[in-house]
């Protein structure tokens, strides 16, 4: 392959698919469906599952709700590799800033001359009451999580689009992404979990083996943690990425590796 | 009887729907929607096996599973969408380019 | 008898599903295909209480049709306002706002 890439030669759009391309696509997606469907309807058709498993050991676990005893406690290990994979791609998408914007605010540039409070009023009237009520949902659902539907992740999101209500209104900037705060609530949710789950190991347990009678109290630590982790890297990954002022025009010629500058 | 069968073909729908969506349309924002749709097919087929079973009700196992996968859908479209608005502004299209085939290249 | 129209509301919810999925992917205009893809999250939060599952709904209906579509909304505008503009632009201006 060519070693420069500039001269790969010109390229153009990727074509759509002609008309035979399409049929055949759309015969192919159909034997998927058919495929698919009949694996699916042949499983077993009245199949308990896990659901007796789980409510047996129930009590053990430390919650009532049994969807979160589960993320949890049972497969806990899922729910840590989860807010990894959280973290992992606030640091992907941050990594994407364009050059020369590094540790800038995100979003594009403010505009001159634009009144201070953001162009819409009726926005700013319903996200002044709203965006306080949905912190109250928030923390109503985290807080019933343990023994009814909600939890940290229900929470965190609902705290998420409170977040992003506001920065729709124009009534919050987002922090530059070279602050410290967002950085340290984004890797909180991940630290505290994984702090939860050495718990256990000085009393000989093993890795993620909450102590039994502590274990309703360390899931309500790791669920507030967790939602406030979760909001702040939910909202920054809305917020996305510094932008420069409005690029030249970008040559539609050869791909370049080199953004203009 | 239970919603299974219904919504397991519904899922499985979906995952055709969003697969022809992903070979068919050119624009990168539509390719990551027809993504989405294949996760949502994804996850519906998860539900509907998850409430297999009347008598001992829904497996929790599964919707934990989803939650956690809705999650990481939404990361990784988030990701997605900052790369092909990167692609854009290196390009100016918001489609993939291919190689015109030329004698010199 | 209520059976009977369990049965119809969950296949109406199902065909309602299928047909948004298609017609989000479909629709020439991109704005009217991620609008469509917004209903067709909170749809399918409607679809996970029938399945019995409220925490997988309140999820769903917060990230999926909530932040994703923000998400889509976000980047339609990034792509459409710089120059050389993508190959598609929104409908109309959201509040007044200019590129």
């Amino acid at each position: 392959m060519a070693a420069n890439p500039e001269a790969a030669g010109p390229t153009r759009p990727e074509p759509a698919p002609g008309p035979a391309a399409r049929a055949g696509l759309a015969v192919a997606c159909l034997a998927l469906a058919a495929g698919l469907g009949r694996v699916v309807l042949d499983l077993p058709a009245d199949a308990a599952g896990l659901a007796p498993v789980v409510s047996g050991r129930l009590a053990e676990s430390g919650v009532d709700n049994p969807v979160t005893a589960v993320l949890l406690n049972f497969r806990g290990y899922d729910t840590l590799l989860e807010t990894g994979v959280l973290l992992l791609a606030l640091i992907a998408v941050w990594s994407l800033t364009p050059a020369g914007c590094w540790g800038g605010v995100p979003g594009p540039p403010a505009r001159r001359g634009e009144p201070p409070g953001g162009p819409d009023p009726v926005l700013r009237g319903f996200v002044r009451w709203l965006a306080p009520v949905a912190v109250l949902v928030a923390v109503y659902l985290l807080a019933v999580g343990t023994h009814q539907p909600g939890g940290a992740f229900q929470a965190g999101t609902v705290l998420a689009a409170a977040a992003v209500l506001l920065l729709l209104a124009g009534m919050a900037r987002p922090p530059a992404t070279a602050s410290l705060w967002p950085r340290l609530v984004a890797v909180a949710g991940f630290l505290a979990f994984v702090a939860a789950a050495l718990a256990g190991m000085p009393g000989g347990r093993e890795f993620l083996e909450y102590p039994l009678g502590l274990a309703g109290t360390l899931i309500e630590l790791v669920e507030t943690v967790l939602t406030l982790a979760i909001g702040a890297t939910l909202a920054l990954l809305v917020a996305g990425v510094p932008e420069p002022p409005a690029a030249k025009p970008p040559p539609t010629g050869p791909i370049k590796t080199e953004l203009p500058r | 009887m239970t919603p299974f069968p219904l919504y397991a073909l519904a899922g499985v729908a979906l995952v055709a729907i969003g697969l022809h969506g992903l070979f068919a349309c050119v624009h990168l924002l539509r390719r990551i929607l027809a993504v989405n749709i294949i996760g949502g097919g994804v996850f519906l087929v998860f539900g509907a096996v998850a409430a297999r079973d009347p008598a001992s009700g829904p497996d929790p196992v599964p919707h934990a599973m989803v939650i956690t996968g809705i999650v990481v859908a939404v990361s990784a479209t988030a990701f997605a969408l900052v790369l092909a608005w990167r692609i854009h502004r290196a390009t100016g299209r918001s489609t993939l380019a291919e190689d015109d085939p030329s004698p010199g290249a | 008898m209520i059976g009977a129209l369990d049965l119809a509301f969950d296949a109406v919810l199902a065909i309602l599903l299928a047909g948004l999925a298609w017609r989000a992917l479909a629709s020439p205009a991109l704005f009217t295909g991620i609008v469509l893809f917004i209903v067709f999250g909170l749809l399918m939060a409607v679809a996970w209480l029938r399945l019995g599952a409220p925490d997988v709904a309140l999820a769903e209906a917060a990230i999926g049709a909530g932040l994703t579509g923000v998400l889509f909304l976000r980047a339609l505008d990034r792509i459409g306002r710089d120059p050389a503009g993508g190959e598609e632009k929104p409908a109309e201006p959201e509040n007044g706002r200019q590129p």
